[in-house]
């Protein structure tokens, strides 16, 4: 790894956008939903459910290693699945990393519009479905907002993917892991290489966010 | 609501349960912090003329085989106590330490990779290098029998490869790692050519866990082995070859601020009852020391 642009440094940053990609991806799947079930929904231990969520949006990644790491483990109750130090392993520890953190964000901001949307969905004469459908609209942007965020975090974490992905090279050695490595290893010129790719890769993902919110907000003006 | 909040707070025990169990199974990587040396309000036993600072804090780079064992956390308070001077440890792989010390981010190094140290010497970065102690390399690998022990470590490696069998690398430039690849160097071979063969750029206790997991073979220092506390399957299936001496030495870095310090360190480890504290270390424990002195 002495060259500062080869063919394994282009893997190893098509890897991480694969795996950030991807967990980002499941995150919202489940994290959107989930949000806007949880400011609709009304049960018992509501209140407990929500801060367990807080609580698991600050949860240190290591912590959240750790756990995956343990269950996957030879010995480890889905030890059978022989997922530990696999590209899937680090996309199930970022998934429950970045689902609290998109569920939270969705949740905070449904709280504090959808009486609002509602009354006026009440009074324009909107059945169900429709209040749903434009609440989800009026979300929108906070609902980008949330997935940017936990894109954030998948791109920026470090803790939990050397624990369960095991840094190999060729294999599960992402842009965080590698510039922790070549840290260790005393490469500084090429860390800081790596290091302005990935404020890159932030840079450009905040480009493509602003556009299409842009583009969103002239569509809106046609109303 | 008082049923809530016991509820709550039922919930937030448990939590921490959990969290101190997990932390329960890691190791301590810091060492204790040794006790600060008195200030200097008692007198000096014999007054120096020149007054110079006599305490303070050195910097210390290190390989991580010397944290993780526990040797440091065994030795260090002892220096602390003899010295007065503090000492900060950094446990890095070999490479790393020597790149601390180019920096002049250390002022002591005390690593093994005796073709680096000679080199480093070589560039000027420290005036000699000093003997220390000694341990010796082993390969550990799964206990079915794919590989008998022995103690001819080309045949065992020939067999790694030839057999296509699992081998994690250190692959983070540190002594072992340097180790490695001069022991498939002077094979001929390449280590690559293995697809079983796998770099993780980790620590040798971390590296080990993963050998542990993956049941495979893997070059490593004698007292992190020893010290592991989970080593599953594994065993060890070559030792004692001339190849897999390893000698640890130590350097004063030129452009240390501390020059006194570091030479008390110097002088602090070559001592023979330093040397004879390094080879108690373990003996408790493990049934055999972990380091031979060599100083």
């Amino acid at each position: 790894m002495t060259q500062i642009l080869d063919a394994e440094v282009l893997a190893i940053i098509t890897l991480t956008l694969r795996m950030t990609i991807l967990s980002t991806a499941i995150s919202s799947v489940i994290g959107v939903p989930l949000g806007l079930w949880l400011d609709r929904a009304s049960f018992a231990g509501k209140r407990l459910v929500v801060m367990i969520n807080r609580t698991l949006m600050a949860s240190p990644p290591v912590v959240v290693g750790l756990v995956v790491y343990l269950i996957l483990m030879r010995n480890g109750p889905l030890g059978f699945l022989r997922l530990l130090f696999t590209f899937e392993a680090m996309v199930i520890a970022q998934v429950l990393l970045i689902t609290p953190i998109v569920c939270g964000i969705v949740y905070t901001a449904s709280q504090r519009s959808s009486e609002r949307i509602r009354v006026f969905a009440l009074t324009m004469g909107a059945d169900k479905r429709q209040t749903r459908s434009l609440q989800i609209k009026e979300l929108s942007n906070e609902i980008f907002f949330a997935v940017i965020t936990g894109y954030g975090r998948a791109m920026s974490e470090v803790g939990a993917i050397m624990i369960v992905g095991g840094n190999i090279r060729h294999h599960t050695r992402t842009m965080t892991t590698t510039l922790s490595l070549l840290r260790n290893r005393g490469e500084i010129e090429q860390a800081v290489f790596l290091g302005a790719i990935l404020m890159l890769i932030a840079f450009s993902v905040q480009m493509i966010a602003d556009f299409l919110r842009k583009r969103e907000r002239r569509a809106d003006e046609n109303f | 609501m008082k049923r809530n909040f016991m509820l709550y707070l039922a919930v937030f025990v448990c939590l921490i349960i959990v969290l101190s169990a997990c932390g329960g199974t890691a190791q301590p990587t810091q060492p204790a912090p040794a006790p600060v040396a008195e200030p200097a309000s008692t007198p000096e036993p014999t007054p120096d003329p020149e007054p110079e600072p006599q305490t303070g804090t050195i910097t210390l780079a290190t390989t991580t085989s010397t944290e993780d064992s526990g040797l440091l956390d065994f030795i260090l308070p002892n220096f602390t106590e003899v010295t007065g001077w503090d000492i900060r440890v950094i446990s890095v792989g070999t490479g790393a330490a020597l790149q601390l010390g180019r920096d002049g981010e250390a002022d002591v190094l005390l690593v093994h990779a005796r073709t680096e140290e000679d080199r480093f010497v070589a560039e000027g970065y420290a005036e000699r290098r000093h003997d220390v102690m000694y341990n010796d390399f082993v390969i550990v690998g799964p206990s079915d029998g794919a590989i008998a022990h022995n103690d001819d470590i080309e045949a065992t490696f020939m067999a790694i490869l030839d057999g296509n069998l699992p081998f994690v690398s250190r692959g983070d430039n540190s002594g072992t790692h340097i180790r490695e690849l001069q022991i498939w160097e002077s094979l001929n071979v390449s280590p690559e050519d293995n697809t079983n063969y796998i770099e993780v750029g980790q620590g040798m206790g971390a590296t080990l866990g993963m050998t542990v997991e993956m049941d495979a073979f893997t070059l490593t220092d004698r007292a992190t082995w020893l010290a592991y506390p989970d080593v599953g399957n594994l065993v060890i299936v070559c030792e004692g070859n001339e190849l897999l001496l390893n000698p640890y030495g130590v350097m004063v870095v030129s452009t240390t601020e501390h020059p006194v310090g570091a030479q008390a360190f110097i002088d602090w480890i070559t001592n023979p009852a330093t040397q004879q504290l390094i080879s108690t270390f373990g003996v408790a424990e493990f049934g055999q020391p972990l380091f031979f002195p060599e100083a």
